[in-house]
């Protein structure tokens, strides 16, 4: 690189913004009032889509990319980086949403599948992805795809943190795991997550996933925010939980304080008073598992 | 120096500047609450997203403490979001917005443009005796700079990095690089004197 010449899209400046992000609450909006909220309440990012995951449970048929009209007027809202989701494997989508400007492409469950085989060869993009993950293999798939972030996928809309939870012990405690695997067995490791064989020896000898872990699916207040920063996540994602609360605003500001001061329970309890009712929330019983969509 | 560096750890890439110190021999430690500060002979504040910053800045009650510590001559080593902390002038920011005014800048914030413009270049840096890999995300653009102020290296023309006395600013992420020659350039040259 000569002196000055400028290059865009590298994994360096890809990941970079996400490193930018840590400590950081992204909070999906569906309209410019609703970013403007959280821009306010401190969020680092908002998710610029149509219909929160709570509403897309209830209403039901196809989601997919939102209105391009409805993600200008929210990047024209805020000065954080604006954020959207693409169908799995929808690749035009993605075209769509770079062309947009958007900061951060979301390949996303939440959003009706568009292919049953394939995710978008991220790769070819100059804007970033950030890919859900249940577990270690799907991470790495994902980030060999070309991922510049992962979020454990945890179950959108639900107002249940017992799925991110899960996803985020899964992934976090084989990466301890094969911190402690000798050479020989990082072979099985690959096979068995499904995974690339270089990213396996990467974690073995960083301790670390390669992008950074960010965590979403199901929380809904401080105590959730703060319990998956203690489980190692790096930044969360909160969905439906903060518009579909009683008292947003105070609720969102609260969330960003205990992501920040997450290990601090005198924080934790002085921010978790008086907001109001959280989202109500649903079990899992009988619960379409969106985490499910993704290979 | 012997004391340690503060890294204000709010929000955003701190962890990755507390490695680089740490991997030129310099013990790095978290400033979380104001009391955080009272141990540490200079500050490195990191990039992140400055709106959230600011009002963490003032729920923990730093913002202060911070100010007040400045005031009294800390070395100070900003970049992206911290050099916007460090603006006496913020163009495009929140109007609620507050920043520290120790560096007589006017910056921009996002002036180079949203994530998809965001770019790695070489930069010619004197200070630390040649070319630099700069990585730049969503980046506030300096607009202005006080008479006072020293610039450092520029991109086609514009100021990149800037140094008055015991505050040293950048626009991009020398913690992102594989290089700790601008943190050593701090250490060295910009805190010297701190005990």
């Amino acid at each position: 690189m000569s002196e000055n010449e400028r290059q865009t899209g590298s994994t360096l400046v890809k990941r970079g913004l996400a490193e930018m992000l840590k400590g950081g609450v992204i909070m999906d909006v569906v309209n410019p009032e609703q970013a403007k909220v959280a821009e306010d309440a401190g969020a680092v990012a908002v998710m610029a889509l149509e219909r929160v995951p709570a509403d897309i449970r209830v209403d039901g048929g196809i989601a997919r990319m939102s209105d391009p009209e409805m993600i200008d007027g929210i990047q024209a809202a805020v000065t954080i980086p604006v954020m959207a989701k693409a169908r799995i494997g929808h690749f035009v989508e993605a075209q769509i949403l770079e062309a947009l400007g958007v900061d951060y492409v979301d390949e996303s469950e939440v959003l009706s599948p568009a292919d049953e085989a394939h995710h978008i060869d991220k790769w070819a993009f100059t804007v970033p992805f950030v890919c859900g993950a249940t577990n270690l293999g799907e991470a790495l798939r994902r980030i060999s795809e070309g991922a510049c972030m992962i979020r454990s996928k945890g179950e959108a809309g639900t107002g249940n943190v017992i799925e991110a939870v899960r996803h985020l012990r899964s992934i976090i405690g084989d990466i301890k795991k094969i911190g402690q695997a000798d050479s020989a067995e990082l072979f099985d490791w690959a096979k068995q997550l499904q995974a690339p064989l270089p990213l396996v020896q990467e974690i073995a000898e960083t301790g670390t996933l390669p992008v950074p872990l960010f965590c979403a699916g199901g929380l809904a207040t401080p105590a959730d925010a703060a319990l998956a920063m203690q489980l190692g996540a790096e930044a969360v994602f909160v969905g439906s939980g903060i518009f579909k609360s009683d008292d947003p605003a105070p609720r969102a500001k609260a969330i960003v304080e205990a992501t920040t001061n997450f290990a601090d329970a005198d924080i934790l309890a002085k921010v978790s008073r008086g907001l109001g009712a959280p989202m109500t929330g649903i079990g899992m019983d009988d619960t379409l598992k969106f985490a499910e969509r993704g290979w | 120096m012997t004391t340690p560096v503060g890294v204000l750890a709010l929000q955003g890439a701190f962890a990755r500047h507390i490695a680089v110190l740490e991997e030129l021999g310099v013990e790095a430690v978290e400033v979380r609450r104001p009391e955080h500060l009272d141990d540490v002979g200079a500050l490195v504040m990191p990039g992140g997203e400055s709106t959230t910053m600011s009002m963490l800045l003032e729920s923990s009650g730093l913002f202060d403490a911070i100010e007040a510590r400045l005031d009294a001559a800390m070395p100070v080593f900003g970049t992206c979001a911290g050099l916007i902390l460090l603006a006496s002038d913020i163009a495009d920011g929140r109007p609620d917005q507050r920043s520290f005014a120790a560096l007589d800048i006017s910056v921009r914030r996002n002036a180079y443009g949203r994530q998809v413009d965001s770019f790695e270049t070489d930069l010619a840096v004197d200070v630390i005796g040649g070319m630099f890999p700069a990585v730049f995300i969503r980046a506030p653009g300096i607009e202005q700079v006080g008479a006072d102020v020293d610039v450092l290296a520029s991109v086609d023309g514009r100021p990149v990095l800037c140094r008055r006395d015991h505050v040293l600013a950048a626009s991009f992420h020398p913690e992102l690089s594989a290089d700790g020659r601008l943190h050593r350039y701090f250490i060295d040259q910009v805190a010297t004197g701190v005990s």
